[in-house]
Formats: C-alpha cells, structure tokens, sequence
C-alpha cells in the first residue's frame, strides 16, 4: 500500500518533470573525430541561438569519455565508434570540452558566435 | 599513474560517500551489512557488464541510449531513498523508543533493506562501469598495465578512506539522532540524483532545463573534490538551471511529505490501538 503511494508519487513526480520533447527540424550536425586522444578539430565555431549535435567519431582503439561541465554534458564513446551529443541553444561565450580519460592531450572549445 | 589514481579515485568517491551513508543509516541493523555487500557485489558485476556493452547501450534509443540509461539508474535509486525514507517515517521513531528493549528481530521488522542494496548496487555499477572503460583503454597502451592496477588500486583505496570517514563521522551522532541525520542526508542524496537525472534527460533531448539560476563556480567549483563531495551529498551544482532546481525541491518536498503523512497516520492508528485495551 505505501509501496504503491511511492511509486505513484515518483512516477506522477516525472511525469510532471518531462515536458514534451521539442521537435526541431534541420539541426546541424558538427563532425568531430578523436584521433591519439586528441579533437579534430578541437575549436569549433557555431552560431549562438542555435541547437546543434556533435557526432564525435572516435578513431582511437579505446574509449574516451566527452566531458564538458559547461556544457553539462558527459558521454562515453567506445573505441572505433561514434555517439551523437546534442547541444541546445548556447549563449555568446566559450565553451571547453576535453575527454576524461587523457585530459592531458583532449582538450576543445566550442566557440559560440 | 596519477592521472588512474585520480579517475579512478573520482568515480569511486561517490559510491564510497553513498555507501558510508547507508551503512550509518542502518547502524546496528542485523544483516545491513549483508545486504550492502550484496549491493557492492551485484554493482561490480553490473559495472563489467554495462562497460561489455557500452556501445549497445549507446546506440539504443536512437544515439541516446546511454542518457536515458544513467537518467534511469539515477531515478530508479531515487524512488529506492525515498521508500525507504518513507518507511522508516512510520517505524523509526518507534524502533528507536524500543530499541532497548526488543531484540534484534524485532528491530529488523522488514526493514526494507533490499531498497539500500540496490542503492549501493546502481551507484558502484554506474561509477564502476566508467573506470573498467578506462582502466581497459589504459591498460592496452604500452606498459599501461602496471600503471592501471596500481593507480586503479591506489584511487580505490583513498576513495574506500574518505567513504569510513564519513561513516565514522555519523557514528559520532548520538543514536537517538542517528535517524533523524541520516533521514535527511538520504533525502539530499534523492534531491541531488533527481536533479542530476534532469541533465541526462536533457542531453537526450527529452526536456528542457531552462534557465540558469546561478553561478557559484568561482566561490566552490563543482569539480574540485570538497565541491564533488557536496554534489553527491547533498547534489550541489555550481550552475544549476531551473529544471534541476524543481526536480531537487521536488524530491525533497515528496520524500517529506510522504514522510510526514504516513507517520501521521501511523501514530493515528497506534494510538487507536492502543485507546482500545
């Protein structure tokens, strides 16, 4: 009986929180490839007001995890594949990414104009 | 090494804080301890198992499958805190008057304990599954091998300290306050996965996050350690946006108010029960 209260509360609480999702046609797609852990290209320029995606294609045998708090985005991407990352509307600023794994060497700014 | 040591040392952190949280909470609680080895357990088995399929996961839901994926794990640990919580609001108070006097099988009275080992178990799993991904894809670079186990171990070993650290710490609280501290930072730690559970929803598209309420990243920066361990404490976010902020004062509103009205009703019908004899 509580258990039940529970879960109706959680699932009432979501729903609330999950608004529609938003449709929006003709999104940019901005191709990024991880190479000997590092970006290519590691600045990219987009116009501010706009959504966008990164498809980072990672070229390198192991995985790397896309991090930007700026951003607030994490995503791990495997050895020799690739994973799509949206990026909502972003102010006039600069916006770094690096991978998690080799910060050392995948460090990028995404540039918003 | 340093760079394993303190990846590694990172992701564990959170399990490690989560962890000593609900041993604390469940201090003196026959078989607790069980069941978070349980939980530890199946979380590392989880977490070799989600990093065997990462890609999988990741291209599900076309491409954002791991979102909904770590936005589920999260919000499946929240309903877990918040039912425990709940019902501990209806059997706490009155374990803690009595636990002079009953014994240990009484006190245990169905706790659900399973809802903490999950807890545990989703935690390691999650946190666990990046650090076999890069262990591996450190271990495959030349002589990265001895540079994984040991910088893997050493941030392990920290990451178990700072965990029994905090353990230790809530220890100090006298027990008949033990409940009502740990009933709140398991309140937080729901907060704080709701709201990180947001942003996984967000970069998969499914919501929007809407504004920026604030930013305090040059006062205590979110990714710095003292900020990481405010984050999974109590879910403190450096620039949050105003999705975050409902989901937080959400969860917390629900997790108190479920709390408060079945405890009420409780004491209504013990003392009912106990005006008849």
């Amino acid at each position: 009986m509580f258990k039940t209260a529970t879960l109706l509360a959680g699932i009432v609480a979501l729903g609330m929180m999950i608004t529609a999702p938003v449709f929006a046609a003709d999104i940019t797609v901005i191709d990024v490839i991880i190479k000997d852990h590092k970006f290519q290209p590691d600045r990219i320029e987009v116009e501010a007001g706009k959504a966008f995606t990164l498809m980072v294609k990672n070229d390198d045998a192991t995985p790397e995890e896309f991090e930007s708090h700026d951003l607030n985005r994490e995503k791990i991407i495997n050895g020799h594949s690739s994973a799509k990352i949206r990026i909502g509307a972003l102010e006039p600023g600069e916006y770094k990414f690096f991978g998690e794994f080799n910060e050392d060497s995948a460090q990028g700014v995404i540039v918003a104009k | 090494m340093i760079a394993a040591l303190i990846i590694t040392f990172r992701e564990v952190l959170e399990a490690a804080l989560i962890i000593g949280v609900v041993l604390a909470a469940t201090r003196g609680i026959p078989k607790a301890r069980y069941w978070v080895a349980v939980g530890i357990l199946g979380g590392v088995t989880g977490a070799v198992i989600v990093a065997q399929f990462a890609g999988a996961i990741s291209d599900s839901v076309s491409g954002f499958g791991q979102e909904i994926f770590n936005a589920s794990v999260l919000l499946l640990a929240v309903l877990m805190l918040a039912w425990h919580n709940v019902w501990m609001s209806t059997h706490g108070k009155q374990m803690a008057a009595e636990m002079r006097n009953v014994g240990d099988e009484v006190r245990a009275g169905g706790r659900p304990l399973y809802a903490l080992a999950i807890v545990v178990g989703l935690a390691v799993m999650r946190e666990g599954s990046e650090i076999v991904l890069f262990l591996y894809g450190l271990a495959a670079a030349d002589g990265g091998l001895t540079n994984a186990v040991t910088g893997g171990a050493a941030g392990l070993a920290i990451g178990i300290v700072v965990g029994a650290a905090l353990y230790f710490g809530l220890l100090r609280i006298p027990s008949r306050y033990l409940f009502q501290v740990t009933a709140w930072l398991i309140a937080f730690l729901a907060a704080g996965m709701a709201a990180q559970a947001m942003v996984f929803l967000s970069a998969a598209d499914l919501v929007k996050l809407g504004p920026q309420l604030w930013d305090s990243s040059s006062l205590l920066s979110q990714n710095n350690i003292p900020g990481q361990i405010l984050h999974t404490l109590i879910g403190y976010v450096d620039r949050p946006r105003a999705l975050q902020g409902v989901a937080y004062l959400g969860t917390l509103a629900l997790i108190f108010g479920a709390m408060h009205f079945m405890s009420r009703r409780h004491r209504h019908t013990t003392t009912a029960a106990s005006a008849r004899h």
